[in-house]
């Protein structure tokens, strides 16, 4: 198993590259640059002087190959380099940022598995009753409802209508200030991970070899823990690996309406002022995080099933 | 000079004695983070906010008067040429470590402004003093007009004749401890001059302070404690405005129209003229817009009070010159170019264009300049025979294609103020388009108005010298003048103190500011 970890991590670099690649590329493409952010909101004013002289100093008045040649060279090093807004190095920023994104993530991961699978399991235990539809009205509703708009419910509903929650903030550790944003970030996962625990359950439940296990004399109990649920449970892992994805790309759209001091309310920022420093390198952290989740995903699959076979 | 409109109810409660303690609960609108916890490295009004709590410049600004006033000097004397202002220091302004601030803090911190090497935003205005411009270029490590006669008296020598408040009021200069500044880690925990000592800064949630008890007003700040929430989403502050989870909010058109309606909200809305123009800019390159006639004629032929009222739902004041209501070279007689389609096609056919033409107009998705407005403007140009293709950019994409000339017609707000004679010189044929001429506009007589109205040490001659040149510019219509902003502030009972500040409503001096014990934060 520690080989193919390895190995898996290893090819985690050229994607990490062609990822830093492409990101470099859309950023220079793209029209606006650092310089031009300063006087995009009409209040001040730049000249061009001032603007050769940012460009010079961030290295943007060098060919494009050559920047990409410099930032990758800095790369392999695990250099991040320096933010133009914050002239300061890139890995300060984003190491305030980790942990409350951890954090939100977390939280909606767990909310959406802890609603998310019972609900799937229960669905398929009788397909086309009252819970199975319900969970398709779930599913439906939670992978259609936009997530600001979703947020922006939650935050009228639960904190403005019913006080139970603060709308806004990350509050002193409290989990109170976690509650909303997490929900709005997880009822999108919790829909899929249920429709997708509907269809392994189902899946499982027709399998020949369930049948055997009831045929042996097997307690429904038994044959639901031992045969149905650990061998959906390979599926159900694999989509959650595959969800912390959407999570990620959510949580920038969530941190901002929440004020919540995360990776994706940096990236949004960053994006605005042409921050491409900081652009690329909370890039990178997030696929760097789904490729590591993904990974353990791949290896706890092999510990639930015995017959996975990682080499 | 200000148009500010406060409610009665404020009013009545500006007249109520200061209470002290409690916690003010501000927000910053204007994205979902702060740059940094230094104010000298970003000129966006985002950390304008915090910076006026932390720290405080040679100026502030005088929102009641609309004009810039001494802060941490207590006299200046200037010199007959205008070139020489000797500034009387404040002794009583201490650092938030309890060091008093001298003249070396405030020379230290303009040479650190002109370092070269770090492009700081506020080196455009320290390069108007003798010297500063070799210490940019490494020729130099000190700015030779920069002079310390004794701790509390600086003198400062500048290249031209120029009104240093409307260069050192903002917190991008605000004044660093010298020393203390180059430690390592002073910016994870900053100290400045301001009445607020910097406590956390938690980036994309809030930054904290407290009272600084040694502040050099007596008895302010009130409140004990100030917390400021980057809240960017205007939805979602609309919803902790109304929770009574923070104390203010800027409002946007839709959400203007809906606190004025509410019974309880709008007794808490305060409006401002801004110094911003709402324009359209039309490049000179693209022939039909070389010719007056036609850059006039589509000014007569949209109909600007329309779209204010129905589209920026009355958040706006009609534009009739590029200086907006606050300046204080505003000129009161000046009338709006009428909504006359008729004048437009015959001003068009007098052109050489009886069956109009097609231009490409860019513009952002910004619902009070941006998009939205051009698509009204569509049917009525239309009406005239004037085809728009639209050309959409993202926000900030559009500075840098202005500024590069790479466009027909633009449409944005540009600062229009506080400075009348500033803003006009982005109508001189000598500023650059990458600066601020972004039309190109180019006229003898406005050239020769405003050169005299910047050698000239009579204020109201200068005034009048900029009033000529508006009149000037508002004839050529090198832009289709479209609105002045009208900037809204909701605010909860309790708090008390606010200004109207027309150069940023967002921009509010906290040592002013105080909450009524029926706040939830009042403890």
């Amino acid at each position: 198993m520690l080989p193919y970890v390895f190995k898996r991590l290893l090819q985690a670099v050229p994607i990490l590259l062609a990822v830093a690649a492409l990101v470099f590329v859309m950023f220079s493409v793209i029209p606006g640059d650092f310089a031009s952010t300063q006087s995009s909101d009409g209040r001040s004013v730049i000249d061009a002087e001032a603007v050769a002289r940012m460009n010079m100093q961030f290295g943007l008045d060098e060919p494009v190959h050559v920047r990409f040649g410099k930032y990758a060279a800095k790369l392999l090093t695990l250099d991040l380099g320096t933010s133009f807004r914050t002239r300061q190095p890139v890995v300060n920023s984003l190491s305030e940022r980790i942990w409350p994104s951890l954090q939100l993530a977390m939280a909606a991961m767990l909310f959406a598995i802890a609603f998310g699978v019972p609900l799937g399991f229960l669905a398929a235990l009788k397909p086309g009753g009252w819970v199975d539809m319900q969970s398709m009205v779930v599913a439906v509703s939670g992978l259609s409802l936009p997530q600001f708009w979703l947020g922006l419910m939650l935050m009228y509903t639960f904190a403005l209508l019913l006080g139970w929650f603060p709308s806004f903030g990350y509050g002193d550790g409290n989990p109170r200030y976690l509650v909303l944003p997490a929900v709005a970030l997880g009822v999108a996962p919790l829909a899929l991970l249920a429709r997708t625990t509907r269809a392994a359950v189902l899946e499982v439940m027709n399998a020949d070899f369930v049948r055997t296990a009831r045929a042996k004399g097997n307690s429904e109990v038994r044959v639901m823990r031992w045969h149905v649920a650990r061998n959906a449970a390979v599926i159900v892992l694999t989509t959650l690996g595959l969800q912390f994805g959407s999570i990620m790309g959510g949580a920038v759209v969530i941190e901002k309406l929440f004020a919540w001091p995360g990776i994706g309310s940096l990236l949004v920022d960053s994006v605005s002022l042409r921050d491409i420093p900081v652009v690329q390198a909370c890039i990178l952290l997030l696929v760097l995080f789904f490729l590591i989740v993904n990974i353990i995903v791949d290896v706890l699959c092999a510990l639930i099933d015995p017959r996975i076979k990682y080499s | 000079m200000t148009l500010a409109a406060f409610s009665v109810q404020n009013f009545g409660a500006q007249a109520q004695e200061p209470r002290r303690g409690g916690t003010i609960r501000f927000t910053a609108p204007y994205a979902a983070s702060f740059v940094s916890n230094d104010s000298h490295v970003s000129n966006q009004i985002q950390d304008d906010i915090y910076g006026k709590a932390l720290h405080r410049s040679l100026y502030n600004w005088d929102s009641a008067n609309n004009k810039p006033v001494l802060e941490l000097a207590k006299s200046v004397e200037v010199s007959a040429d205008g070139l020489v202002h000797t500034f009387k220091l404040r002794d009583d302004a201490l650092f938030h470590n309890g060091r008093k601030m001298v003249a070396d803090d405030i020379i230290w911190t303009f040479t650190r402004l002109m370092d070269g090497s770090k492009s700081y935003p506020a080196a455009r205005y320290v390069r108007l003093l003798k010297g500063a411009i070799d210490v940019e270029k490494g020729q130099a490590k000190e700015i030779s007009g920069l002079k310390k006669i004794d701790d509390f008296t600086l003198e400062m020598t500048f290249t031209e004749r120029t009104e240093p408040g409307f260069l050192f009021n903002a917190a991008t200069t605000s004044i660093y401890p010298a020393k203390e500044a180059q430690a390592p880690d002073f910016f994870n925990k900053p100290i400045g001059l301001g009445p607020f000592k910097f406590v956390e800064h938690v980036p994309g949630s809030r930054m904290v302070f407290e009272r600084w008890e040694k502040f050099y007003k007596p008895g302010k700040p009130y409140a004990d404690k100030l917390v400021i929430s980057p809240m960017g989403e205007a939805a979602a502050r609309d919803v902790a405005f109304r929770n009574k989870e923070i104390d203010v909010s800027i409002l946007g058109p839709t959400q203007y129209v809906a606190y004025k309606a509410d019974p309880n909200l709008s007794k808490g809305i305060l409006e401002v003229a801004e110094v911003f123009t709402r324009n359209m800019g039309m490049n000179p390159g693209f022939k039909p817009f070389a010719d007056k006639r036609v850059r006039q004629a589509i000014n007569h032929a949209i109909d600007s009070e329309l779209i204010i009222k129905r589209l920026v739902r009355d958040k706006a004041y009609r534009a009739t010159g590029w200086l907006p209501l606050s300046s204080p070279a505003y000129d009161k007689a000046m009338q709006p170019y009428d909504f006359n389609p008729e004048k437009a096609k015959k001003l068009l056919t007098e052109a050489g264009y009886p069956d109009g033409f097609e231009f490409e107009w860019t513009a952002t998705p910004n619902e009070s300049w941006g998009m939205p407005i051009v698509e009204a403007t569509i049917p009525m140009l239309a009406k005239v025979g004037i085809k728009v293709k639209v050309k959409p950019v993202e926000g900030s994409a559009l500075g840098g294609i202005v500024a590069k000339g790479d466009f027909q017609a633009y449409i944005w707000s540009n600062t229009s103020g506080p400075d009348p004679l500033t803003a006009m010189k982005c109508f001189h044929s000598a500023t650059p388009q990458s600066a601020c001429n972004y039309t190109t506009y180019k006229n003898p007589t406005v050239d020769k108005l405003l050169d005299e109205a910047g050698t000239t040490g009579d204020v109201n001659k200068r005034l009048d010298l900029v009033k000529q040149a508006n009149a000037i510019v508002y004839a050529d219509a090198p832009v289709w003048f479209f609105n002045y902003n009208k900037a809204v502030l909701a605010y909860q009972p309790w708090l008390h103190g606010l200004q109207p500040n027309a150069t940023e409503l967002a921009l509010q001096y906290f040592e002013d500011l105080w909450i009524d014990a029926s706040s939830p934060a009042a403890k």
